[in-house]
């Protein structure tokens, strides 16, 4: 294998991971006023993401920074092209971010409130446009040569709303509620677990169709490369597993299957995409591959080795974390739930 | 104002936001842990509660550090598209092994610290902050190696069919002297902002009479903190400006507002200079000192701005080479006279508190407050001065700002994002700000919980 096609491989790993542990903390995100209704229902779900949502993001950062290592013309390309949507996923994981810190520091409910529907906003967001932004980089996007010879993005915003990638979006968005209700019912203790696993079989359906709708769309007008109709079979056989699962109340099954069924969303879409990274969608014109958007092999190599030692040791600490904080959380655990810590001077 | 203008913009906005944060949470991280560290060693409560009163002030800074941080690693693409074209090939390398080596400790282990005080045995869980902060510190020393590269580009060739630079040694890019330098002159300068916190903090806590007993030793531990980085800003400072001197020489010039090369070069405290930044009118200096701060010998010579146009025109063809002088010259002032104020303000503090005493005088306790965002301003200043005074350049001497901007991004997308950002921005300075009042007013818990027992979470969200 060569170093391109390795750090092909290496960047849907990181994909694959984000998408799975940060899926899951966007589908907790939207949930968060629909499962829970009490002040210590709310903060028993939060309390579900607390010790590992920073962690979990930082998959994000780490794709962002491989991507610019391996492929600096990829980076370029994307993240100057898809703008504005980059920019509104940015925005939402900063009002994320400060909102799941600051939320419970008082215990007023317009300050609470506020915080909550910034945290659902925030979380649906980036759960809807990271699929459009995937649909399109799998389906082509107009690119043209600039006059540095650089090949750049010339589509602007409103193309990127196609149906397809509308279809994407809801996919993933679909996905991630399912998953994160998964993960809650796994997690938590009480009402939130008997919500959460309801609301979980009413998504995981509305996935099934969308997802379905979606990967046929890819094969019958895209690609029907044999490794991406046999991606999406996995897809279809690990979700319907997933859905059985949470019916039969087996939520550590219905987790693990909607995790696989995360990573096999990404197998199949990259497998789609290789050799290319973002194929040209006007005829003839070139688009960018493994190979013309790379960084030299002395790069690669060099990144190569500090991958294959610290991803590992990554997955070990991060996954140690987990069991760490492998406990389900009742309401009952927490205390003055409906104050804040700075709702009082000593 | 154009795209380039624009983006300019919004990267300074966006960069000196991130850093109000980072070195308030690389010096307070350090710090928190050693007040565990004291607690673990002692079984006293009172470090324990100490512990977790500086934690929460540690963790409302932390939250916006991350998410600022965010825009950080994307904005190279989104703005500047040619700019990582160019460079990405070097630049990616030290990006990438940041998140790979520092953001996943720090964010995991700090996850752990925050969550783990039932759930880890003590000793983890002191592990657990002391590996938040070594991710800390390894985060910033990769990402100004990264910066270094800009100031001193090594380990490279530029390849001509491409048109692009190539790395060539990874180990020069990581540990040329200009990134230890700046590393050092950074993380010290972090260690004297957090320690101006700690003892602003403390002080305001021993004049409101609350838990004395405590702030005491920590006011005097902060103010220590201080005057120690502050020597340690102040050598490495001196390495880093004779590093500058000999690789960046016009920066010196401009940080001078010396226009002619000259040897006994003065120190100037004080410049009026024309409009056109060709020749200063008015100034007043140490003599000598200028030369021995850039060259290491009072006789050594300067050399001046115009005279390094002159040089960079043969060098690099036509244009402007001068950065504005104005902000250089006090940019670089307002960086050290901020240090110089908060380090001799705690040399008077830690003298007039010695042996219990305490000064009630109203001002003391103003000065107490203002403290801890004096360091702030000096930091910024130095960035501020750093970045500009190196334009017209994005990579000194290889590749200009101006041919780094996205070229299919348009000024009118730019400034959305930027005014968003900027108003974002203002609006969690103000949250954060106040929740840091409150944090401090609310003071310290009364009784630390004890955790192992617990029927209820320690820690929830
Ligand atoms: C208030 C904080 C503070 C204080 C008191 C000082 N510095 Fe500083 N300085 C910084 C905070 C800083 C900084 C913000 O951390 C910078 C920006 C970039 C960097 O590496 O550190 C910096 C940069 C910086 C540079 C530019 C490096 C470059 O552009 O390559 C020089 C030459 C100095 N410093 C020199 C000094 C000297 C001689 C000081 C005398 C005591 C000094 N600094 C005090
Ligand atoms: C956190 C500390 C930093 C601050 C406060 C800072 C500040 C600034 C400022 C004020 C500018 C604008 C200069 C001008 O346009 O005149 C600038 C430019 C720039 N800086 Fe920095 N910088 C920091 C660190 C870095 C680091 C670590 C990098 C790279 C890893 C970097 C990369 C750049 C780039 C690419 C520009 C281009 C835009 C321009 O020159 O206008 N900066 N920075
Ligand atoms: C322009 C270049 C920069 C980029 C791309 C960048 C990127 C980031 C990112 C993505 C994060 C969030 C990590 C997380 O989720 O845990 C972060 C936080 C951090 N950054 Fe920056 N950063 C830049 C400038 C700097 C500089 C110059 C320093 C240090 C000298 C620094 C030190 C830190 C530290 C210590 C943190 C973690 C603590 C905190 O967030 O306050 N960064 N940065």
């Amino acid at each position: 294998m060569s170093f391109n096609t390795l750090w092909f491989v290496l960047i849907a790993v990181l994909w694959i991971g984000y998408f799975i542990l940060e899926g899951f903390d966007f589908g907790v995100g939207i949930l968060l006023k629909t499962v829970a209704k009490t002040q210590a229902e709310r903060r028993t779900v939060l309390t579900t993401l607390g010790p590992v949502w920073d962690g979990n993001e930082v998959w994000l950062l780490v794709a962002g920074g491989a991507t610019f290592a391996a492929f600096p013309e990829w980076y370029a390309t994307l993240f100057s092209g898809f703008y504005l949507p980059l920019f509104l996923i940015l925005v939402s994981l900063i009002v994320r971010g400060v909102s799941f810190e600051y939320r419970s520091k008082y215990g007023k409910p317009e300050w609470r409130g506020r915080w909550d529907n910034a945290i659902v906003i925030a979380s649906a967001l980036p759960a809807v446009l990271w699929g459009v932004a995937f649909a399109n980089i799998v389906r082509g996007v107009p690119l043209e040569k600039s006059a540095s010879g650089a090949i750049e993005y010339s589509g602007g915003f409103f193309n990127l709303l196609n149906p397809y990638a509308i279809l994407g979006g809801l996919t993933t968005f679909s996905l991630f509620v399912a998953h994160g209700a998964f993960f809650l019912a796994l997690k938590t203790e009480g009402e939130i677990r008997v919500r959460a696993n309801a609301i979980g079989q009413k998504m995981g359906l509305a996935t099934a169709i969308f997802a379905v709708a979606f990967l046929g769309w890819t094969i019958t007008s895209l690609t029907s490369d044999v490794k991406v109709v046999t991606g999406s079979l996995i897809v279809v056989v690990c979700w319907l597993s997933a859905l059985a699962a949470n019916y039969k109340g087996r939520e550590g099954w219905a987790f693990l299957f909607s995790a696989i069924t995360t990573a096999f969303v990404v197998i199949t879409l990259f497998s789609g995409l290789y050799p290319n990274v973002m194929p040209n969608r006007i005829a003839g014109g070139v688009g960018l591959d493994i190979f013309n958007a790379s960084s030299t092999q002395y790069t690669l190599k060099v990144m190569t080795v500090v991958a294959v030692v610290m991803t590992p040791i990554v997955l070990i600490y991060q996954g140690w974390t987990y069991w760490v904080f492998r406990k389900r959380i009742s309401p009952s655990q927490i205390a003055n739930a409906d104050s804040g810590v700075l709702d009082q001077i000593h | 104002m154009n795209a380039l203008d624009l983006a300019r913009w919004q990267f300074a906005i966006t960069t000196v936001y991130h850093f109000i944060f980072v070195p308030i949470t690389i010096g307070s991280g350090f710090l928190v842990a050693a007040l565990q560290t004291a607690w673990y060693r002692t079984n006293n409560d009172k470090w324990l509660r100490a512990t977790k009163f500086f934690g929460k002030l540690f963790l409302i800074n932390f939250a916006i550090g991350v998410v600022t941080g965010i825009v950080q690693e994307f904005q190279f693409g989104m703005n500047w598209s040619s700019y990582s074209r160019f460079v990405g090939d070097i630049f990616g390398a030290p990006l990438a092994m940041e998140g790979l080596l520092a953001f996943f400790l720090e964010s995991t282990f700090l996850g752990m610290w925050i969550f783990g005080w039932d759930r880890l045995p003590k000793k983890m869980h002191l592990a657990s902050i002391w590996l938040a902060s070594t991710g800390t510190l390894l985060s910033a020393y990769f990402i100004l190696a990264a910066n270094a590269f800009m100031q001193h580009p090594v380990g490279y060739v530029y390849n001509q069919t491409t048109g692009r630079a190539e790395l060539k040694n990874i180990f020069t890019v990581l540990f040329q002297q200009t990134a230890v330098s700046a590393f050092v002159h950074t993380i010290t300068f972090a260690f004297l902002t957090a320690g101006a916190l700690f003892a602003g903090v403390s002080g305001w806590m021993i004049m409101k009479g609350r838990d004395v007993e405590i702030a005491r030793p920590i006011m005097k531990a902060g103010l220590i903190t201080i005057i120690v980085s502050f020597l340690l800003v102040g050598v490495s400072g001196d390495w880093t400006a004779r590093i500058m001197t000999k690789q960046q020489p016009m920066k010196m010039a401009a940080a001078e507002a010396l226009y002619d090369t000259k040897a006994n070069a003065p120190f100037s405290l004080f410049t009026v200079g024309t409009l056109d930044g060709s020749k200063s009118v008015f100034q007043i200096g140490l003599p000598s000192i200028l030369s021995f701060m850039s060259t290491g010998d009072v006789n050594g010579t300067v050399e001046g701005v115009n005279d390094l146009q002159a040089k960079y025109e043969k060098q690099y063809g036509p244009g402007n080479y001068k950065p504005t002088i104005a902000l250089a010259y006090w940019s670089f002032r307002l960086m050290i006279g901020f240090g110089f104020i908060v380090a001799l303000f705690a040399a008077f503090a830690l003298w007039r508190t010695r042996k219990g005493a305490m000064p009630t005088s109203k001002w003391f306790a103003r000065a107490l407050i203002v403290l801890p965002f004096l360091p702030i301003l000096g930091n910024s200043f130095g960035w501020i001065f750093t970045e500009s005074a190196r334009q017209p350049w994005v990579v000194f001497g290889l590749f200009k700002t101006a041919d780094g901007v996205s070229p299919g991004v348009s000024a009118g997308n730019v400034l959305f994002t930027m005014i968003t950002f900027t108003l974002l921005y203002g609006v969690l300075a103000v949250i954060e700000f106040g929740l840091m009042v409150r944090t401090i007013k609310v003071g310290m818990e009364k009784t630390p919980a004890k955790d192992a027992d617990a029927k209820t979470l320690t820690m929830a969200y």
